[in-house]
């Protein structure tokens, strides 16, 4: 439960008490914040991948709690293109700071720099594997709607091989009495081996290839991008490309209390014309994210 | 037989013998165990006859005792490998493989965008796995975790 000191690197580290008990410090954090709180601290964003709102939100997150920032956001101005190894970096690094929060494409480079590091390591985000701020900002944004994060019915769409956001969600939700609906092309169907987590841990779902007919069922549709960076081959994401869209029109068989979540970026798999609709959440979404990343930072340095 | 069996068992005075490899896996078990960095006498035979295995490789490694935890780590290519501790002529333990909980440094991860398949800055990391289920093997990537089953487990 006391987190202070440690990482933040999988939602497989985290047991149901330990979810809930960091959702109700980001209500705490978020009805209630402390200018000061961390105050002198530093946080390390080692970004080795692009990213916008992931970065801006962890920045604001501990600015707005009084501490600082050092980083990059584009490793070819780093030592890495230099040819310093991943665990160097994270050496050198943990001197200049109180945390280091990583997004890196290769999957298990957080986990490695957490072996290597002293100090607390978040993970922002590892190739195709882990998100895990990502997820709690999701479950945040379920609970603070729906009021319960039980009993709901949960849909996922798009690219749910390739997602990570999808796989972190869907391993967190299985300590919860969720239904899942998993619509995708066959391509870009939920890998096995998640499947085999909720098979375990007794989850009920299914796998659907129409939106249309899965939408109706549906408490929470979580939307994803179908990511060209993370196909081997252009002839394979053409194939899938823009094979879902939301909009207006799909939504019409849907329960009036449907809500839309989106980890944003989007494309062309969410239309502009939901964002006024009463579907949609993911702006707020994107929002708790400071709340979440602010509870996370001050648990693992021991200021809550 | 009587010649095989003093062959395998009781030519050496002291130390240990791991019996019932898999043959083709004999010089890839020798190489786990780094016995090329053994100072000791190390023999090594493969394609001998078994009748359970059919053909069968083994290895003798004179006046030291491998430890279980040691010799565990071959569970994986020889999972019906025996280890037999030999004390004055004499087969004083025998002890069955066993897959450890955690496997460090032997097998490749077969997923090729794990960070333990790639050089940063001319660093491989290691490779660690943890055995979620021994029957049938289930290994999860301390890193990347992902699952590996069957043929997806290879040696580095």
């Amino acid at each position: 439960m006391d987190l202070e000191g440690k990482d933040v690197i999988s939602m497989r580290d985290f047991d149901k008490e330990t979810i809930l008990h960091v959702l109700n410090k980001a209500r705490e954090i978020e009805s209630c914040p402390d200018p000061a709180l961390l105050m002198g601290k530093i946080m390390a964003a080692l970004f080795y991948e692009p990213s916008t709102r992931t970065r801006l939100s962890f920045e604001a997150a501990i600015k707005r709690l009084g501490g600082g920032v050092i980083g990059f956001s584009d490793p070819d101005t780093s030592s890495t293109a230099k040819g310093e190894s991943l665990a160097d970096s994270i050496r050198i690094v943990e001197g200049y700071a109180d945390v280091i929060v990583l997004r890196h494409p290769l999957e298990g480079a957080s986990r490695l720099a957490a072996d290597v590091a002293i100090i607390p390591v978040i993970n922002a985000g590892d190739g195709a594997n882990q998100h895990p701020t990502q997820t709690f900002l999701d479950l945040y944004t379920i609970q603070k709607e729906k009021g319960r994060l039980e009993d709901l019915r949960i849909g996922f769409l798009g690219d749910l091989k390739y997602g990570r956001t999808v796989h972190s969600l869907a391993t967190a939700l299985k300590h919860f009495a969720v239904e899942l609906c998993f619509i995708s092309p066959p391509l870009l169907r939920m890998p096995e081996y998640v499947l085999h987590e909720l098979d375990e841990a007794k989850i009920s779902y299914r796998e659907e290839t129409s939106l249309e007919d899965a939408v109706r069922h549906l408490d929470i549709l979580y939307c994803t991008r179908i990511q060209k960076e993370r196909f081997g081959s252009a002839i394979d994401h053409e194939k899938v490309r823009g094979v879902y869209r939301v909009s207006k029109q799909t939504l019409v068989s849907a329960h009036e209390e449907l809500r839309i979540m989106h980890p944003l970026p989007r494309v062309d798999e969410l239309d502009p014309g939901v964002d006024e609709s009463k579907h949609a959440l993911y702006f707020e979404q994107a929002r708790n994210g400071i709340p979440v990343r602010q509870a996370l930072l001050a648990m693992i340095m021991g200021k809550i | 037989m009587t010649v095989n069996k003093q062959l395998e068992v009781s030519a050496i005075r002291s130390g240990t013998v791991i019996d019932h490899i898999a043959t083709e896996h004999t010089f890839h078990v020798a190489n786990i165990l780094k016995l090329e960095q053994e100072p000791a006498t190390v023999l090594v035979a493969m394609n001998l006859d078994s009748k359970r295995l059919g053909k069968k490789g083994l290895i003798k490694v004179e006046n030291r005792t491998l430890t279980q935890e040691m010799v565990n780590k071959i569970a994986l290519i020889s999972p019906k490998a025996t280890l037999n501790i030999i004390e004055d002529y004499v087969l004083v333990r025998k002890i069955r493989v066993e897959l450890p909980d955690k496997i460090e440094g032997i097998l490749k991860c077969f997923n090729p965008n794990c960070i333990t398949n790639a050089s940063t800055g001319g660093i491989q990391p290691k490779t660690i796995f943890y055995a979620e289920s021994k029957h049938p093997v289930h290994l999860r990537c301390h890193h990347c975790e992902k699952a590996m089953t069957g043929s997806d487990i290879g040696l580095l």
